[in-house]
């Protein structure tokens, strides 16, 4: 019951804030941009016979020179603008989504068994979770990604980049789950149902999962909405530095470094189409995230 | 009170360890350092009989103790890459990051604590709600777009600031420094700026939370009820006790600025140490990465005591009991 309320209440604040609103369409009409790209985009970015040096450095259509073929106009390889900004937000949400996926379970997992047998393991993941917090996530990030550059034959790396990309990415937001998982449990300990469930002789893996699990959902929720933030932001900076993804396969923060060198020469639009992209994207997710924080912590309204 | 900085330095020194321990494993096993030091030409019993002079088939506590031994009297050993001392390589970059990094907390600071006083006074004034809602743009904006906005702007459009490099340097003994020049200066507002916005909003957010917290509670209730002036309850008894958390996150945002320097050098082409440890992960040159995360952690740990001390002579009941 108290649960329906609070999914009406939500649904009530959500119609009358106007910026949700917005920002909703605007991450849902990328989501399904990204992900229906192979069919919406007219080249492919990936494919070299897709797309002619001919058309280089095109305008946007509506700016002197542009043409309608080319809305955002193209880059120096004669890319239109429109496909390598679907695919890069397609990249760069596979990526931000999966990393945000293991860091979840990863950190959830942790932090509920921290909160639910307490003690030593609690003592232990807390520990390594008050390390990892002083080092700042893109230098975790770095690291990781370092370290695997190191171990990895040379000519595996490149295949499997996106995947070591993900991995460093979510090793370094982990934390965030963990210690907010592990803080919502011990409320739940507290309360009568969990010792209920104890009582009845439950499998601690049941209790956990079952019975606790749902109750903390909500603000595990923020944190995935701002974690998906940090993810892209992440990846795009990771990429920015060269660090991230080849230019072959370029994902938002790609796109942006190249166009750099571009900033000179006035080409604008290949620098600032996927920087504007990539910050309107990010500002809409942490705005969704301030919204479902009002919706679950009405102490802040 | 001698009690309680004995314990912080006996915790300081544990985390050294650690992080020495850390580099030592990743010099150890990422890589083998012998094939980096030999070429292709050397047979495999030259490279066994390197590895014996060497000591790398000794048990690893002693590798480690030597390791240890090694770093404490100033030898971090040689780069894969330039075959220099990693140690130069690293001292002649510490001023670059450290001038940047300064700068970047004091704009942070300056601009960020009577932004967030301001905030806190005046809750629902349309000057707060505008700045509020610029802040969480702010936040959502990378380092590197902020930093690529500025060079567009100050540097491309109007022409006003250099966009790369340190400017014009002056050497204080081997310190190089830039923040004597009116070129070096002009060169690194922008990058600093660039590293400071982040932390500016955050130290906002954090003084205006506090105050308001403040601001509610008793005492400053009873003050206004006695007549106490409201610009003396705010900027004296209010504000002196939001610092205490103000200080705990300087020292947190130290590790931050450190972690955006490499960014914002990135960008700027800023010859700081993080400069030279994102060119050491793009060449796997493990030695400078190991040292530059020990050096770091040097940094980090000496804040975080400075941090610590700060907190004796700012709260009169840390010096009364001590401990805690």
């Amino acid at each position: 019951m108290i649960a329906m309320i609070k999914r009406y209440e939500g649904l009530w604040l959500f119609v009358h804030s106007p910026a949700a609103i917005i920002a909703a369409l605007f991450a849902l009409l990328s989501v399904l941009g990204a992900v229906f790209a192979p069919l919406i985009a007219s080249a492919n970015p990936y494919d070299l016979a897709s797309f002619s040096l001919m058309d280089g450095l095109l305008p946007p259509s509506w700016a002197d020179g542009g043409t309608p073929r080319f809305i955002l106009g193209t880059d120096d390889q004669g890319r239109d603008m429109v496909s390598s900004i679907l695919y890069g937000a397609r990249l760069s949400l596979i990526i931000g989504v999966s990393a945000m996926a293991i860091a979840s379970i990863l950190g959830v997992g942790l932090g509920l068994a921290a909160g639910y047998y307490g003690g030593r393991f609690d003592m232990i993941v807390m520990r390594i979770a008050d390390i990892q917090l002083a080092l700042p996530a893109i230098l975790t990030a770095l690291l990781i990604d370092g370290i695997a550059r190191g171990l990895l034959p040379t000519d595996l790396q490149q295949d499997i980049r996106v995947v070591v990309l993900t991995l460093a990415i979510a090793l370094s937001l982990w934390v965030n789950f963990a210690r907010t998982a592990r803080a919502s449990t011990f409320v739940q300990m507290q309360k009568e149902y969990v010792q209920a469930a104890m009582i009845m002789g439950q499998r601690p893996s049941r209790v956990m999962f079952v019975h606790i699990l749902p109750n903390i959902l909500g603000p595990l929720l923020v944190i995935m909405t701002v974690d998906l933030a940090s993810a892209i932001l992440l990846e795009a900076t990771l990429s920015f530095l060269g660090i991230g993804l080849p230019a072959d396969s370029p994902s938002l923060g790609t796109l942006i470094r190249i166009g750099m060198q571009f900033m000179l020469s006035g080409e604008w639009w290949i620098l600032w189409i996927p920087t504007v992209f990539l910050v309107v994207l990010v500002v809409s997710i942490n705005i969704l995230g301030d919204f479902l924080r009002d919706v679950f912590n009405p102490r802040l309204r | 009170m001698a009690y309680f900085i004995l314990k912080r330095l006996v915790q300081s020194i544990f985390v050294m360890m650690a992080v020495a321990f850390l580099a030592f494993s990743l010099f150890r096993f990422v890589g083998d350092p012998i094939t980096q030091m030999t070429g292709v030409e050397t047979s495999v019993a030259d490279q066994e009989r390197l590895r014996q002079e060497l000591g790398l088939n000794d048990p690893f506590v002693l590798q480690f103790a030597r390791f240890t031994r090694d770093m404490l009297q100033g030898d971090f050993g040689y780069s894969y890459r330039t075959r220099q001392p990693v140690g130069e390589m690293i001292a002649t970059r510490i001023p670059a990051t450290l001038e940047l990094g300064i700068v970047a907390l004091l704009i942070s600071l300056l601009v960020g604590i009577p932004t967030g006083v301001f905030t806190a006074l005046r809750p629902q004034g349309f000057a707060t709600q505008t700045i509020l809602l610029t802040t969480l743009v702010g936040v959502s904006i990378p380092t590197f777009v902020i930093g690529i906005l500025l060079i567009f702007l100050f540097g491309v459009q109007l022409g006003w600031l250099p966009t790369f490099g340190r400017g014009g340097t002056i050497h204080l003994g081997a310190w190089e420094s830039s923040l004597f020049t009116i070129n070096g200066l002009r060169a690194l507002l922008l990058p600093a700026i660039t590293l400071g916005v982040y932390q500016l909003t955050l130290t906002m957010r954090l003084v205006r939370a506090e105050m308001m917290e403040v601001l509610r509670s008793d005492y400053i209730r009873f003050g206004m009820a006695r007549g106490v002036p409201m610009h003396r309850l705010y900027f004296k008894h209010a504000l002196a006790n939001t610092m205490v958390p103000v200080i705990t996150i300087i020292g947190l945002q130290f590790g931050g600025v450190i972690a955006f320097s490499i960014v914002t050098e990135s960008v700027f082409q800023w010859p700081g140490m993080g400069l030279l440890f994102l060119e050491s992960i793009r060449f796997v040159d493990i030695p400078v990465m190991g040292v530059y995360l020990v050096v770091i952690a040097f940094f980090f740990v000496l804040v975080n005591l400075i941090v610590d001390l700060l907190y004796v002579a700012i709260d009169p009941r840390l010096r009364v009991n001590g401990t805690s």
